[in-house]
């Protein structure tokens, strides 16, 4: 018997990384409860002209060549020989020799309100000859590369009819969801949810407990998930409930978007082992940079894995075919990757601290928004000081919740992503969470062991789309945030004061998927044939803000301005000029995007609010 | 891609078959000139060798070089140069050997007991695998101690190329515009 139903075989799991994405899958028909048979994608790829091999891991980065760069048939690829550009190993090794036509951190731009992620831009610093792509454009590329890998090692399977889940920061906004959503779509993706990698990683925890999960935690247990990946620092909170004898879990606080990430780490320790080359009377060119950042990273893995190792020699390769007499030599010692990495980057600060930034000068919109502060531990605290309300109305933690409290306590900690393979890392991340509890009385937070920390965010994923089965537990939580768009106040203008502003709640904190919100109350007049614009605004905070609800006033540091958001009703069967009264609807999708209409109040006319208002704009 | 390594051998003729082969082989070498001259070339060709190919060979020397820069180490001569600079380039070609072979080849030892040890080899053990030294005299069962583990590829995974790849360019000229 053939199979022609279109019942998915495979749940699918795709970690969509900014510097590498891995496909891992659930089969669902061996699965049985708990006990999930999966596996992870081995991806072929470039790695040089003409050679293809597999490897779990695709780099996300793509190589634009130039026409007479390479011979023909050297970018073919096991199911194309029609591509003109390279996806993976060979993209990112080719590319650091010829930045000007190598896209990375693609992610990274796509959730950068600052610029159009539908234009051209990239790569950013490519001369006019290049024919640049946009953010969405090699998001497709990367997706498009890992849906074909899939039907070329599963013909039995087309990608197509499987249920697919792609992992996202949980501090994407909704303009990037909706971007990576769209990326999906254009790469063929049909059955497509969205997932935020930290509970990816809690789910991949889970699964890997095999049941014994329920052991681990208890109800009233808030889990803290630290995940720093190559190049983005992403923490959730989730809180352990009990309800009708069932564990349940709700994501209650997601942080802020940080590009901050072990790539940075890697950097660091090369500028600084750069700076003492050049004291010496070297200066090493960009391709020798490349190949010093990779030794540091060995070199730093060595170091921080015993503190008994006082240096690591590090050697860098000649560029040409004299390797004994081109060979640069040098040397990273303990005490320089302690004080560059734990101190730099995971400093044992108190619990009070804030991250430092700086006003930036109006030319650092045109690259991407990296963190000013390289304190991880940092960030952490702001999170949980901003935070320590989060479980204030969560059923079972009012009794829980200690009034003197300055911050957010966790209980437990899950870690995740490659950085985190340095056990003193988590060990310095752990303590100095445990010092700030300590310091308000509070039991130290413990670890939940266990985790894949380079594959689990996919495995998870794929663990969620069987999950969504109905087959095990499910966070819960709906958005992270609250939204809002800005609104004038209709009073009398006074000469040289901006009319002042109220913030409309159109979507209020915790919408879960499936769900929508229509607000009847607000009406707004929009001119038929000319844009819309408003002020998007959204909270982590504000928990208790209610569909429609109108804020006069709020503090400073609990809305942040998101960007602007556009409606354009078409002229269609009207005059251009005239008036329409509409109202906002916002539904959270089966996707997990968030989407704003206009509906009109006279007919049942509808349109999509565009959340990337700067397409078509350069 | 995953090759086996090769292991199948001609199979073995008992003595008792050898007889009317070798009967059967000489009348025919007599009456039939083209079977004679073919016999000739298989007695001066030894043609129970095989010629492998070039091209995984070329291969893996390109990944070599690549990744542990092991032809450019070996063309230069080691005489001008303080074995401290000899030291720091062997460290790359050490590193990157080590790479090549991880991602490449799957290998075990060939025995698993420990270096030293004494082992017994019982008739019909697998002489391509093992190798005997010293006293080598009498019959199976063979007693003796383990000087070396041996090696074995239990799997090889070379990348795939394109049809119109040039294995000879073990590392392609590179120039800086």
């Amino acid at each position: 018997m053939s199979i022609t139903s279109k019942t998915p075989l495979f749940s699918i799991g795709i970690d969509l990384g900014t510097t590498h994405c891995t496909l891992a899958y659930v089969d669902i028909a061996a699965s049985d409860g708990e006990t999930t048979s999966y596996g992870v994608l081995d991806i072929p790829q470039l790695t040089d002209p003409g050679t293809v091999r597999t490897s779990p891991l695709l780099p996300s980065f793509l190589y634009l060549p130039h026409q007479d760069e390479l011979a023909e048939g050297e970018l073919s690829l096991p199911w194309s020989d029609q591509q003109d550009y390279a996806v993976g190993e060979f993209a990112r090794t080719r590319g650091a020799l010829t930045p000007i036509r190598l896209v990375s951190s693609a992610k990274s731009w796509l959730c950068h309100a600052g610029v159009d992620r539908h234009a051209p831009i990239l790569p950013s610093e490519a001369p006019a000859e290049v024919a640049k792509v946009s953010p969405l454009e090699a998001s497709t590329r990367y997706l498009a590369h890992l849906r074909a890998a899939w039907d070329a090692a599963h013909p039995e399977a087309p990608f197509e009819q499987q249920d697919i889940t792609v992992t996202i920061p949980a501090s994407f906004d909704p303009a990037a969801r909706e971007l990576t959503a769209e990326a999906a779509r254009a790469a063929g993706y049909v059955s497509l949810t969205l997932l935020e990698e930290p509970q990816a990683a809690l789910y991949n925890w889970i699964q890997t407990s095999a049941g014994r999960w329920r052991k681990d935690v208890k109800p009233g247990d808030i889990i803290l998930v630290i995940d720093v990946g190559g190049g983005t620092s992403d923490f959730s909170l989730i809180a352990v409930l009990a309800r009708e004898g069932n564990l349940e879990l709700h994501r209650v606080a997601i942080g802020d978007h940080i590009l901050l990430g072990g790539d940075n780490m890697d950097l660091a320790l090369a500028h600084l082992v750069a700076r003492k080359v050049a004291q010496a009377g070297t200066t090493l060119d960009p391709w020798q940079m490349r190949a010093l950042t990779y030794a540091c990273r060995a070199a730093k893995e060595a170091l921080l894995s015993d503190a008994d190792l006082k240096t690591q020699p590090i050697v860098v390769p000649s560029r040409g075919s004299k390797l004994i007499a081109g060979s640069i030599r040098t040397e990273l010692t303990q005490d320089e990757v302690r004080s560059t990495i734990l101190e730099g980057f995971f400093p044992q600060v108190e619990a009070s601290v804030c991250p430092t930034s700086r006003t930036r000068g109006g030319l650092t919109q045109l690259g991407l928004p990296y963190a000013q502060d390289a304190g991880v531990t940092r960030h952490l605290a702001a999170l949980l000081g901003r935070q320590v309300g989060a479980t204030a109305e969560l059923e079972g933690f009012a009794s829980k919740v200690n009034q003197a409290a300055n911050f957010l306590h966790p209980t437990a900690v899950l870690f995740n992503g490659g950085v985190f393979k340095a056990d003193i890392l988590v060990e310095r991340t752990l303590a100095t969470l445990n010092g700030w509890l300590a310091a308000e009385e509070s039991d130290a937070a413990r670890m939940l062991a266990g985790a894949d920390l380079d594959l689990a965010v996919a495995r998870g994923a794929a663990y969620y789309g069987y999950v969504r089965r109905g087959l095990g537990v499910r966070i819960r939580g709906g958005t992270a945030r609250a939204y809002y768009v800005a609104i004038e106040s209709s009073m009398p203008a006074i000469p040289g004061v901006e009319p002042p502003m109220q913030a409309l709640c159109v979507a209020p904190f915790g919408m879960e998927e499936e769900t929508e919100a229509e607000l009847k109350m607000q009406q707004f007049g929009v001119v038929v044939g000319q844009a819309v614009y408003l002020r998007f605004f959204g909270s982590s905070v504000r928990r208790q803000d209610r569909l429609g609800i109108l804020l006069d006033f709020w503090p400073p540091d609990e809305l942040q301005e998101l960007g602007k958001i556009q409606a354009t009703l078409p002229a269609d069967g009207r005059q251009p000029g005239d008036v329409v009264e509409v109202t906002l609807r916002s539904i959270v999708t089966e996707t997990g995007t968030l989407e704003l209409t206009a509906v009109a109040t006279k007919s049942d006319e509808r349109w999509k609010v565009e959340f990337d208002i700067m397409r078509g704009n350069s | 891609m995953t090759n086996s390594p090769p292991d199948s051998h001609h199979p073995q003729v008992s003595f008792l078959r050898r007889i009317p082969l070798a009967v059967g082989a000489l009348f025919r070498i007599l009456s039939n000139p083209g079977f004679a001259a073919r016999v000739a070339a298989l007695r001066q060709n030894n043609a129970a060798l095989k010629q492998t190919s070039p091209d995984a060979a070329l291969q893996l020397l390109a990944l070599l070089q690549r990744d542990a820069r092991l032809i450019d180490f070996t063309q230069e001569t080691l005489s001008s140069y303080a074995d401290a600079d000899i030291g720091a380039a062997a460290r790359v070609v050490h590193e990157g050997c080590c790479k090549v072979l991880r991602e490449h080849f799957t290998i075990t030892p060939v025995r698993a007991e420990a270096e030293g040890s004494r082992i017994t080899l019982n008739d019909g053990f697998d002489a391509r695998a093992i190798r005997l030294t010293g006293n080598v005299i009498g019959h199976a069962p063979f007693k003796g101690s383990l000087s070396h583990r041996g090696w074995r590829a239990t799997e090889v995974r070379l990348p795939q190329l394109a049809e119109s790849h040039d294995t000879t360019v073990l590392a392609q000229a590179e120039v800086e515009l």
